[in-house]
């Protein structure tokens, strides 16, 4: 899993590439929060085009992310989900806490 | 029906086996030409099935996972199947968000995404201790009958 980020405008953009499942998971929860300590955002979107895999291990590790950032009153945004990805989030509910955004 | 081919692999229960365990039963399916579609779900569906053998299964010692796979012209039969403490109540592990580590931030959608993902999933008990998740899939693009039939 590698994860880039850059600020822009006052929103975080994140890019996941490659394969989050339950092994990758912690580094993921790791890495994620230690982006999330930089100052000058208020917005995040997380941008999935270059996701190869995710299972319901994702989920988690995405609802934990929105618990955290929730406190400081700021919001995640999903982008370019897989069909797959997509079909875990309807079923979850998922984008009833973070939107799907094009 | 006869099957076209059948392996058994047998592999620690090490979440780093995951990937291999998905590549590799996927790989398998591709003489019966599934669609990518079918191929994904196939591969999302193992890894469920293969993240719970390794977060539940085993929690005091290390184990196995044996996933055996018999493949059919219109669809495959995939067992995943550990030897450890097994599972009390298979309705409540099956439940949407059930699960038995809420403080790990899991979603407990692991069995949903297996059932919507694939056309038949059963629980039973391996030799009288563990679990085997026996996961069928008919491939659409043939007959739309039972695997095998």
């Amino acid at each position: 899993m590698q994860i880039k980020n850059r600020i822009y405008e006052n929103t975080l953009y994140v890019i996941l590439s490659g394969e989050l499942d339950e092994h990758s998971a912690y580094q993921t929860r790791v890495n994620l929060d230690e982006i999330f300590t930089k100052p000058n955002f208020n917005q995040v979107i997380i941008d999935l085009s270059e996701l190869e895999f995710m299972d319901s291990t994702g989920i988690g590790v995405l609802v934990g992310r929105y618990k955290k950032l929730k406190d400081k009153n700021i919001p995640i945004f999903i982008c370019n989900p897989s069909s797959h990805a997509e079909r875990i989030f309807k079923m979850t509910g998922l984008y009833e806490i973070m939107p799907k955004i094009s | 029906m006869k099957t076209i081919n059948e392996m058994e692999i047998t592999f620690k229960a090490l979440s780093i086996n995951e990937g291999f365990a998905r590549a590799c039963v996927a790989a398998f399916c591709l003489p019966a030409n599934p669609s990518m579609d079918e191929i994904t779900d196939i591969k999302t569906a193992v890894s469920e099935a293969v993240t719970n053998a390794v977060v539940h299964a085993y929690p005091l010692k290390d184990g196995d996972i044996t996933i055996k796979v018999k493949l059919y012209k219109n669809g495959v039969v995939i067992d995943v199947i550990d030897y450890g403490i097994g599972i009390e109540d298979f309705e409540q592990a099956r439940e949407p968000f059930y699960t038995s580590k809420p403080n790990e931030e899991r979603s407990g959608m692991g069995f949903t995404v297996m059932e919507s993902f694939m056309d038949s999933v059963t629980l039973e008990k391996s030799n009288k201790r563990g679990l085997t998740v026996r996961m069928e899939k008919i491939f659409k693009t043939q007959n739309q009958q039972a695997v095998g039939q």
